[in-house]
């Protein structure tokens, strides 16, 4: 749009040269400018509407659409909570999400936090282990070998398969439920960590061996920085697949978190509730990706 | 004399076969390559494609072994890749996520921080930087900067690293023309002040005979071999310009064409 008032600007002016009347020169510039000042105005408001039909409009009508169907079903299904009674539900719920009754009685809030508190020991327990481990299998090729049929034969296994060793080993639930998270968590660490190193380009670790690097600076001015986005990659994968198994492992360990919420509340028969922890998983899931998505562009050189 | 004599073969290629094992057998790549470089001197390695002559600066460098023969620099017999034979390579192999003086820096404090201070590593870095006329993009990334000024960076933390050989591996082969020029001009400077001895793998002619004390010309792989070595006694300091009407110039030009083109023409494929 600033071009075309551009252009117009310009045969406004070519019009007074042409006509060499000075009284024209001095009238038609003015009502050009005049143009043109509410002209990108009304542009830049076109456009900002544009942006907002393309790109919120979409989703809304999305959500929308999802919310229709599920109140259809809901209407035609017996127990299914709408739309509307579950955001009542909600709403009640959040109006006082960090109470305690008694340790097997408090609020939402709470649960959300230990769910939150047993992935995060899990998940950091396995990046401890796994992004290490990761370096050294994809740096040297023996360690690779000894590694691959190891993980080829644990990795397609589900982590709550880990379970019981995990109660037969710390005998408590909490730890065998951290002990499953780990497991979830650290394949996608330690197999995304030794693909990024055995990416690392020839070129950089040509320089390497010209300069005669040592091993420490080998690994933090180059594997290190270079593997730095195949490893933000595994760390999202873990995240998401440890926040993805812990609604199951707290179903069967119990206790306080949002997987046995879950569960209680289907004993309740308060499937409100149930329907309520679906969207806070989600949200968490979501919040939780975003972060690491932040992190990872924090730290990636490109 | 024995000095003369190690001067004389500052580099010593001796008797040097490479067969590289693929996947589909063994391959020759070089055969009974002999060559022995002066110190100080200009060498080019010329010739088409696939004929191995990175290969032959690789084994200079260290990053590759010879499957028979030996590799000799000052005397010393090539085990493994050092920062004395510094490695200018094609793509400039800069990393990253480093700054202009970072990536210099990498270098510099690999070979002096034993003795300097890391004030003095800092002025040799600004210096190598200052030589390839850099000083104003030290703390720009790799990626912020043009072609011909990655490359001048990858130049700048070869040669501060005082290597006693310089490596170049088709230094110039990813830039426009004009930058070419502009660059090997600049080499020709640095290098007729350094006194280094260079290896380079070129497969422009004109920068051969611009550039060289002697143009090695290697015959066609696999299994090639050092065809001829042409001197350029051309005088030095050596002026584009005047070169293109010298006929000592065109002549030295003609015989390489000839040596690629007529005696040496590769097959079609």
């Amino acid at each position: 749009m600033n071009v075309v008032s551009l252009k117009q600007e310009k045969s406004a002016q070519a019009v007074n040269i042409a006509s060499a009347q000075p009284v024209m020169a001095v009238v038609t510039p003015l009502s050009t400018t005049a143009t043109s000042a509410s002209a990108p105005k009304s542009a830049a408001w076109a456009a900002t509407s544009r942006r907002v039909f393309e790109w919120g409009l979409p989703p809304v009508i999305g959500l929308m659409i999802f919310a229709a169907i599920w109140a259809v079903v809901a209407a035609l299904t017996q127990g299914l909570p709408g739309p509307l009674s579950t955001w009542h539900a909600a709403v009640v719920l959040f109006s006082d999400p960090f109470y305690i009754n008694n340790p097997n009685d408090m609020g939402i809030g709470w649960n959300i936090l230990s769910s939150l508190k047993r992935v995060a020991t899990g998940f950091g327990l396995a990046a401890i282990v796994g992004i290490p481990m990761g370096f050294i299998i994809g740096r040297y090729h023996f360690m690779s070998r000894m590694a691959a049929p190891i993980i080829s034969l644990l990795k397609p296994v589900s982590p709550l398969a880990w379970l019981p060793i995990g109660l037969l080993v710390f005998k408590a639930a909490d730890p065998a439920a951290i002990w499953v998270i780990f497991i979830t968590a650290v394949w996608p660490m330690v197999i995304n960590t030794a693909v990024g190193v055995s990416k690392v380009p020839q070129d950089y670790m040509n320089v390497a061996k010209v300069l005669n690097l040592s091993e420490w600076k080998v690994v933090t001015k180059i594997l290190l920085p270079s593997v730095m986005p195949y490893l933000m990659t595994g760390v999202r994968l873990a995240m998401g697949a440890a926040w993805l198994v812990i609604v199951a492992a707290e179903m069967l360990t119990g206790g306080l978190g949002i997987g046995f919420w879950v569960w209680d509340e289907w004993n309740n028969l308060n499937v409100e509730h149930i329907i309520i922890a679906i969207f806070i998983v989600g949200i968490v899931g979501l919040l939780l990706e975003q972060c690491l998505v932040l992190l990872a562009k924090r730290y990636s050189y490109e | 004399m024995t000095t003369s004599g190690l001067q004389d073969r500052y580099v010593l290629i001796e008797n040097v076969n490479m067969t590289f094992q693929t996947k589909k057998g063994s391959f020759q790549a070089l055969k009974d390559i002999n060559l022995s470089i002066q110190e100080g001197e200009f060498i080019s390695i010329i010739g088409h494609s696939g004929c191995g002559k990175s290969t032959v600066l690789n084994l200079i460098a260290g990053l590759l072994q010879p499957s028979e023969g030996y590799l000799f620099c000052a005397g010393r017999e090539i085990a493994k890749p050092g920062p004395e034979r510094a490695v200018v390579f094609q793509n400039h192999s800069l990393l990253p996520w480093l700054s202009c003086f970072d990536n210099v820096y990498l270098a510099v404090e690999r070979v002096f921080a034993d003795q300097e201070s890391k004030s003095q590593l800092a002025d040799r870095t600004h210096a190598a930087l200052a030589l390839v006329g850099l000083s104003h993009a030290t703390e720009k990334r790799p990626t912020e900067i043009s072609g011909g000024m990655k490359q001048r960076v990858g130049i700048a933390r070869a040669l501060a690293m005082e290597p006693k050989v310089l490596l170049l591996d088709e230094p110039f082969g990813a830039l426009d023309a004009l930058t070419r020029a502009e660059l090997q001009d600049e080499l020709m400077t640095i290098m007729a002040r350094s006194g280094c001895t260079a290896v380079m793998v070129t497969h422009d002619v004109d920068e051969a005979v611009l550039l060289s004390d002697r143009i090695v010309m290697m015959t066609n792989g696999p299994a090639a071999t050092i065809g001829e070595i042409l001197p350029v006694d051309l005088p030095r300091p050596r002026n584009r310009l005047a070169l293109v009407e010298d006929p000592a110039y065109t002549h030295l030009r003609s015989e390489v064409l000839k040596f690629l083109y007529e005696r040496h023409a590769k097959k079609a494929a």
